[in-house]
This record gives structure tokens, sequence and C-alpha cells, in this order.
């Protein structure tokens, strides 16, 4: 009986052994054939492929994976959603993996991607990488790598006109006086990209209500609910009167929806979690960058290094006004505003409606080549405003203008 | 009469003698393909999809193409390496949780000769300067709690885990100080164009030389442990450290001694996890893998060769699950759920390993054996 068991024991052990090498076996052998017979195809169906951070349950991630398949499903492409990815050697060998799987084009969502990007495009020439947010596709200048970024401080500007014209009706309402327009706004870091967000949403505000001022805060975190929320409480006992962000919780309409004070969105509506607060959001719209890279793709032309979405390529979007909180008329001057925008009658970033230390600014040169030193450039004002996003897709405004009072600067 | 007999317990558990090697693997095997089954079943149930595809899905995840082999093998190095550092203090029944921290400590020790003298001083002394700087951090990350447990008698797990979150804090302050673009709060690949501090590839592979040195490390942890007289010294504390002090073990000074090695080695593999794989640092670059350790280090019962399949099985469910998630367009957590369950089999059966249960009636025999 004893002898048995042993041999039925041995005789498991060893079905199950052969079994796993067989599996393992098996596995080798498809695989090679696998990536063969995607590379075969690809010239009907193309292989995208798409590193995140995050996945969807973060604001940021998700907007991307939305545009992301939209603009797959449009153009008929297969794709490949990688998740989860960090910024380290992760993401390189995640990036040169979705090649080994015959991706033709390759995307990232995060900042800090950048760097493995880069390294991944040098070793697959005939692979195009595309990166959104990134800094250095000017300077590396590699034939297969781009940028991109979309002009979301145009879309900051509008809602800002939605956020001023909330304080104009306070003011009437009697509810503050106008030397009592102070807004708040909650950021991340004191990176160019916030700092380009929260000026023009501010320049916004104060072209429809000239008394307006406003405190910021930074989290030091893209991602932290409680933090947001408490920058939020803090800048409302502060006596700001209307609340902003650039972060990606919905920590700070929270914060606003619980003292009943107005918020001005971003990454896409928050009106379920502020449904008596919540004004208006802005978003990027990664769809069209998307379908223009597979287009070029497709046709074999080179993708533009440094691409900028704007409100005409549909890139830089506004959610539906909330008219229960909004100011009356809100959804019409949005039109207006963004109309003057898109002709180039008006400028996010005229040096006539801000001045730095008091003075106008006339010259101001940039630091758009990134590098260890921070070293500034490029010279930026262009015909009496401010080019953003003109040199390279990502923001590079960082200057600190009269009206905004930074509570913190640790980060 | 009736009365005690109703007192006697439906079942009760006892300790089994050792069991011969064969039948202890029959069971973890029937545990994993019980666990395997509960996982198809519950596929099937919640998404609908055939669970032996999920399986090979898994598989080709891990090990697809020979890029993923090689990258499975290098997780599995890094995985491994942080559980041979934590094997020694743990067999000494000292509860290191700061694994990640001290890690991270070697990882900003490596970093900052990295970055404030690339390029300054020859390459090869660099990478020495770094590797020491990387060992010492790591040594004094751990050394703090365990000369407070020698001292004091604190509690280790509390203090070791704390300072996981003491050395994340640490980390993100110097991401600002050498942060790059300035408010970007990140560092991004350090030398770059120099490669200065970068370890050596052997041949075409950037990942074998990681490898080499943690097979290296396995032999001689192997070593230390089972043939040394620290290595003895760590399991008679281990097992009663009343017997170390009688016997005339200084139970102080293996505490301190045995920490020192267990943040030493987390330095070491801080150092490669900067030097030879990412060549930066964040403050999510070691990714938990302190914690992992520790269920890798008990799993295989502190052998470092064991360790070895341990830290294979864990490299390969994570693996598997990042590529269920991207295949099959479902949440990374879907793959965790698998991989917990399995998790779940192989613990669970090494306690039918240890134990027995006995039912009312063959209590009954064994009164009447004894």
């Amino acid at each position: 009986m004893k002898g048995m068991k042993k041999v039925f024991a041995l005789v498991l052990v060893a079905i199950f052994a052969v079994g796993m090498l067989a599996a393992c076996g098996k596995k080798e052998e498809p695989a090679p054939a696998g990536s063969g017979s995607s590379a075969a195809p690809a010239a009907s169906t193309m292989k995208v492929g798409l590193i995140c951070l995050h996945d969807e349950n973060s604001t940021y991630d998700l907007n991307f994976i939305k545009g992301f398949t939209e603009a797959c499903e449009a153009e008929g492409v297969e794709y490949l959603i990688r998740t989860n990815i960090g910024e380290t050697q992760d993401c390189y060998d995640t990036a040169v993996d979705l090649a080994d799987k015959g991706c033709t084009l390759i995307c990232a969502d995060s900042f800090g991607h950048e760097d493995y990007m880069i390294q991944a495009a040098k070793e697959f020439p005939d692979v195009q990488f595309c990166h959104a947010t990134g800094t250095k596709a000017h300077t590396e200048n590699l034939p297969n790598y781009a940028n991109a970024f979309a002009s979301i401080y145009e879309g900051r500007f509008l809602a800002g006109v939605a956020a001023g014209m909330k304080l104009n009706e306070m003011i009437a309402a009697g509810k503050i006086t106008a030397d009592q327009a102070k807004m708040g706004y909650v950021g991340a870091f004191t990176y160019a990209e916030v700092i380009s967000g929260y000026t023009s949403f501010y320049l916004g505000a104060k072209s429809v209500c000239p008394t307006v001022t406003m405190d910021v805060t930074f989290t030091g975190s893209w991602y932290d609910p409680a933090a947001e929320q408490e920058g939020a409480e803090t800048l409302i006992k502060r006596g700001c009167a209307l609340i902003s962000q650039h972060a990606d919780s919905l920590g700070a309409p929270t914060a606003c929806e619980n003292a009943g004070v107005p918020n001005v969105s971003y990454n896409g509506s928050t009106q379920a979690a502020g449904p008596n607060t919540f004004i208006v959001s802005s978003r990027i719209n990664w769809a069209p960058y998307y379908q223009y890279a597979i287009q070029c793709v497709k046709a074999g032309k080179a993708v533009d290094k440094d691409w900028t979405g704007t409100l005409e390529t549909d890139s830089v979007q506004l959610t539906e006004v909330n008219e229960a909180v909004a100011a009356e008329g809100t959804a019409a001057a949005i039109e207006e505003v963004k109309a003057k925008l898109a002709s180039g009658e008006l400028k996010v970033f005229d040096t006539t409606t801000f001045t730095k230390d008091g003075a106008p600014v006339t010259s101001y040169m940039a630091d758009v080549d990134s590098d260890p030193a921070y070293e500034a450039d490029t010279e930026v004002i262009i015909d009496g405003a401010f080019a953003e996003s003109k040199f390279r897709s990502a923001p590079y405004f960082d200057i600190q203008i009269d009206g905004i009072t930074l509570l913190d600067t640790a980060f | 009469m009736n009365n005690t007999l109703s007192k006697v317990p439906l079942f009760h558990i006892t300790r089994r003698k050792e069991l011969p090697w064969y039948r202890a693997w029959l069971i973890r095997v029937i545990a994993v393909i019980m666990g395997l089954i509960l996982c198809g079943i519950i596929t099937m149930l919640l998404v609908k999809i055939n669970p032996l595809d999920v399986y090979k899905t898994m598989l080709s995840g891990a090990f697809g193409t020979s890029r993923r082999i090689w990258v499975t093998a290098q997780n599995m190095a890094i995985l491994l390496g942080i559980s041979l550092a934590l094997a020694p203090a743990f067999r000494m029944r000292f509860w290191n949780l700061g694994g990640d921290g001290q890690t991270l400590m070697g990882c900003l020790g490596a970093t900052a000769p990295m970055i404030l003298l690339g390029g300054k001083i020859p390459n090869i002394i660099l990478i020495l300067i770094m590797l020491i700087c990387a060992v010492l951090a790591g040594a004094i990350w751990a050394l703090i709690p365990a000369a407070f447990k020698a001292k004091w008698n604190t509690n280790e797990t509390l203090f070791t885990l704390m300072m996981n979150y003491v050395a994340t804090q640490i980390i993100a302050y110097f991401i600002v100080v050498w942060e790059n673009p300035k408010g970007a709060s990140q560092i991004g690949i350090i030398n770059a164009n120099t490669m200065a501090g970068w370890l050596p590839r052997i041949g075409n592979n950037q990942y074998l030389l990681n490898i080499l040195i943690i097979i290296v490390l396995t032999v001689v942890i192997y070593i230390y442990m089972r043939y040394t007289k620290h290595g003895y010294e760590i399991s008679v504390v281990g097992e009663s450290e009343a017997t170390a002090r009688y016997v005339g073990i200084k139970v102080r000074r293996v505490i301190i001694r045995t920490m020192l090695l267990s943040g030493a080695i987390c330095g070491l593999v801080g150092f490669l996890l900067v030097s030879g794989t990412s060549h930066t640092m964040t403050t999510t670059i070691v990714d938990g893998r302190g914690f992992t350790g520790v269920m890798v280090a008990w799993l295989a019962k502190f052998n470092p060769f064991f360790m070895i399949l341990t830290s294979l099985l864990l490299v390969f469910l994570s693996r598997g699950a990042s590529e269920i998630s991207t295949i099959y367009g479902l949440n990374d957590s879907f793959g965790s759920i698998l991989a917990g369950i399995l998790l779940f089999f192989i613990i669970g059966c090494e306690f039918f390993l240890n134990y027995q249960i006995a039912l009312k009636k063959t209590r009954k025999e064994v009164k009447i054996d004894a």
C-alpha cells in the first residue's frame, strides 16, 4: 500500500513537471511565430501601443486611454495598452517589448517616461515613438521620436472667464466686495506646466473681473486626494471665493462642495462630486493627436517633432457649463472668447494684460532646451505676447506675475 | 459520562512529524492544482474567458520572447537579492520589514556620487565609490533599528516599517534637489550621454551582470547561513534567545551584525537598481519588493536555493498578471486576484505540511494508541 502511494506520488510529480515543461516549450515556439505573423499583416492592420503610468482609476491616465482607444477605433488599428508602468527601466523594457510584438507606433503618457522612450527610439529606428508632455524631441532630434502637448492654456483662459463672471455675479449680489474677489488654486509642483496653467486661468478671470487676485498652494504630488482637499480648505479659510486646481484627484472639488464654494475643475467634469459648486472644466482631448500620428505612420511620413493641439484641432475642450452654478450667460461668453482666441484677435499671454514686479514684461528668456542648469536659452516675447508652446509643445511659461501669491514653493 | 463525551472537540490539530520529501511535494503540487482550478472557475464566472488561454497568456507574458525571459530574470535577480538580504534577519526571528527603505537608501547612496562626481573621476573608481556608499547607506538604515532593539529592546517590526517611510521622504527630498527640469520632480536618466557610473554590459546584455552578481550572492549566503559560525549563531538566536545566551553567544552582537549584513545587501541591490538597471532614482523604484521579499524568504524556509524558485514564482505571477491586463483589456487587479488565490493555496498547504487535523473518531484511536 505504501509502495503504491510512493509510485503514485512520483507519477503525479512527473506528470506535472512534464506538463510545465511542455507548456513552456509550446510557449517558446509560437512566440516568434506570433510576432512574425503580426509583422506580416502589419500592412493591413497596423499595431500601436500605449504605455500608461497608472491605470484607468487615475483621471489623468483615463483621459489618455480614452483618447487613444477612440483614435485607434476610428483608424481601425489594433492596439495594446500597458498600464502601471513606472518611470524607470520598466518603461524601456515595456516599450521595446511592444516593438517586439510588432507595434509600429508606441506612445507614452507620463513626463518621466521620456528618457526611456528616447532610449527605445534609438534602438528601433523603424518604429515611431510619441511621448506626450515631454520636452526633449527638439533637442534629441531623432527622426522617430516626437513630443506632443496641447494649448491647454487657452482652455484654462476660457475656464478663467467663467470664474471671473461668477466673481462678478457674487460682487453684484453683495456677497463679496470687488476687493475681496480672491481665487484659490491648488497646484501640484512649481513646474512650468502648472505655472502656465494657473497664470492663464488667472488672466482669463482678470479679463472680465479686473480686481481679481489669486492664492496658489502646492501639494507636491500629481495625485494626493487628502493633500488636495486640505489645500483647498486652507485656501477657503484664507477667504478665497472660488477654487480651481491642477491635480488629478477629487480632493479640491470635494472640499469646495463641503464648503459651498464654487469650483472650476480640470481633466474632465467633476459635477458628480460637486453638483452645487461645479462650474466648468477644461481638458485635453488626445484623440486628434493619436489619430494624426497613426495617419502619419500609415502614410510613412514623419510625425511632427513638437505637435501642439489647439482649440481648432479640438484638442482643447471645455465641458458643459453647469448652469445651476455658473453666472448667467457664461456659455455664450465662453463661445465668444473662444472665437477670438481661435482667430488670433485675443492672446492669452498678451503682455499688456499682466505685470511682473509692477512693470510690463517686454523681454523674457525661457528655458526651452532642458538642461540640468535650467539655463534660459530662448527669447519668447514675440509681438507683444508670450509665445507659449511655439518653440516646443510642452509649456515653458514660468513667470511669477503680479496679483498671484504663492503660499508655499517647497515643491 | 455523556457529559465528558460531549466535551470532546469536533477536531483538533496536532503537529506532524517531518513528512518524507515526496509526500510534502505531492501536497504542494495538489495545492497548486487546486489553486489553478479555483482560478479557472473564477475566471470563467467573472470574465468568461477560457482559463487555459489565461494561463497561456501568463506564460507568454513572462517567457514569450527572449527579451521577456531576460526581463523576468532581471526582476527575479532584484527580488531574490532583497530576499537574500532579509533571510538572515528573519532566520534570527528579527522581523526586518524595512527592506524597502534599506534598498531605497542604497539607491540614494549610489545616485549621489553618480550625479555629483559623474565625469569628474575615472569610471571604475566612480562605480566603486557608488557601491561603497550604497552598501554603507543600506547598512546604516538597518543598524538604527537594530541598535535600538539591542539596547532598549524596541519593537523592530514597527521600527523597521516606519524607517521605510522616512527613507521615501528623504528620497523625495533629494529628487527635488536634483530634479531636471525645474519643478518636474523627477531626475530622469543620469549621465545619459557619458554613461558615467553605469555598470558595464556583458556582451550585448544589460542585465547579465546583475544576474551574475546575484547568483554569486546566493551561493555566498547559502554558505554563510549553513556552514559558518555566524550562520549557526543566527539560527540559535532564532530558536531561543535564552539558549543562545546560555551557551555564551553574545545576542546583541549577533543582532547588530546580522542586521548590518541585511542592510548592506539591500544597499547592494539598490546599487544594482540604479547603476545596473534604471540609471535613475524614483520614490517607487523598489516597488514594494522589500515586502514581497519577506514572502519569498519565508516560502523557501530561508534556503537560498529554494528562494530562486519562490522568487521565480512571484515574478512570474506579477508579469503574467500584467500581460493578462493588456491582452484581455482587464484591470491589473484581475491578475493580482489570480496571483493572490494561488499564493493562498501555496501558503495554506504549508499548514497541512506542519500540522494534521484529527477528527473526533480518530482521536479515540489515538487514545488507544497511547
